[in-house]
């Protein structure tokens, strides 16, 4: 089994704001990622595929398809756009809101990209990690 | 559904790889430059991976400012700008930067206040690094 990744970037704006709460209790959780006005970062997005090489090919999954993949499923969505407020899994209601953090960045990436591993002849995703800054990432690896 | 929240910090020390039980000569042969008398520095880059259940209320694994407040106590405050020989850590443990990593995930293991400390990374120089999962 050979994992080979594939990086692509996007900057997107957001902020942390949980509606279930007062201002305060935010304020106090998220500090200054809670300020509505919002702010922004360079995300990189690191795509881990696993599988055999194909024996005529040599590839595990051709990059090119990757890459097209991940700016459909992805970058098409997400790159300069405001999370909270243009990309619907973070749409928050009244009440309740899926806050994007760079966990629920990689959660909600995976979950674009895992559909279309079908065409990907067999091999398989096997983890999404974002950085938000280069000191911070989260990564998901399908696990429940 | 579990996720993982990784993040880097930076520590400045300096270092001198030197066993005790070992002459002067198996030493150089040994350590080679590492060994020489005076020490040598390293900004060492520590990663620090997190995993755990995603709080469906915040969205996060552990709130990063808890975490950076547990590494700064434990690790960064310790061994930042500091000789790692001199440390009691390594009074008895020559401070290679497998032994950093290992000292490190010791000092993590337990202190955090949500999830689990998966895997330390200390990065020596941009050309190499060592992990400890904790096995």
């Amino acid at each position: 089994m050979i994992s080979l990744t594939r990086r692509a970037t996007f900057s997107a704006s957001h902020y942390y704001w949980n509606p279930a709460w007062t201002a305060e209790k935010n304020e106090q959780v998220f500090g200054r990622c809670s300020r509505r006005t919002g702010h922004g970062h360079n995300y990189t997005l690191e795509v881990t595929v696993a599988g055999e090489p194909d024996p005529v090919t040599g590839f595990v999954v051709d990059l090119k398809w990757l890459r097209d993949v991940i700016e459909r499923e992805v970058l098409a969505a997400w790159d300069h756009r405001h999370l909270n407020l243009e990309v619907p899994e973070f749409a928050a209601t009244e009440t309740a809101a899926v806050i994007p953090t760079t966990e629920n960045l990689a959660i909600a990436a995976w979950k674009r990209l895992e559909p279309a591993m079908q065409g990907a002849g067999g091999a398989r995703l096997s983890r999404v990690r974002i950085y938000e800054t280069p000191e911070i990432f989260a990564e998901f690896r399908g696990e429940l | 559904m579990k996720a993982y929240f990784g993040r880097r910090y930076t520590i400045s020390a300096s270092h001198r790889l030197h066993a005790e039980a070992l002459s002067a000569e198996a030493n150089r042969a040994v350590y080679g430059k590492c060994n020489n008398p005076h020490g040598h520095g390293h900004n060492y880059v520590v990663e620090v991976l997190v995993g755990g259940a995603v709080d469906p209320e915040t969205g996060m694994v552990i709130n990063l400012t808890a975490l950076d407040e547990v590494v700064r106590a434990r690790v960064t405050d310790r061994f930042d700008h500091s000789n790692l020989n001199l440390d009691p850590l390594f009074v008895n443990r020559v401070p290679t930067t497998e032994n950093l990593c290992r000292v490190i995930f010791g000092l993590l293991k337990g202190a955090l206040p949500v999830g689990c400390l998966e895997r330390v990374r200390v990065e020596e120089t941009e050309n190499n690094f060592f992990e400890c999962e904790g096995e």
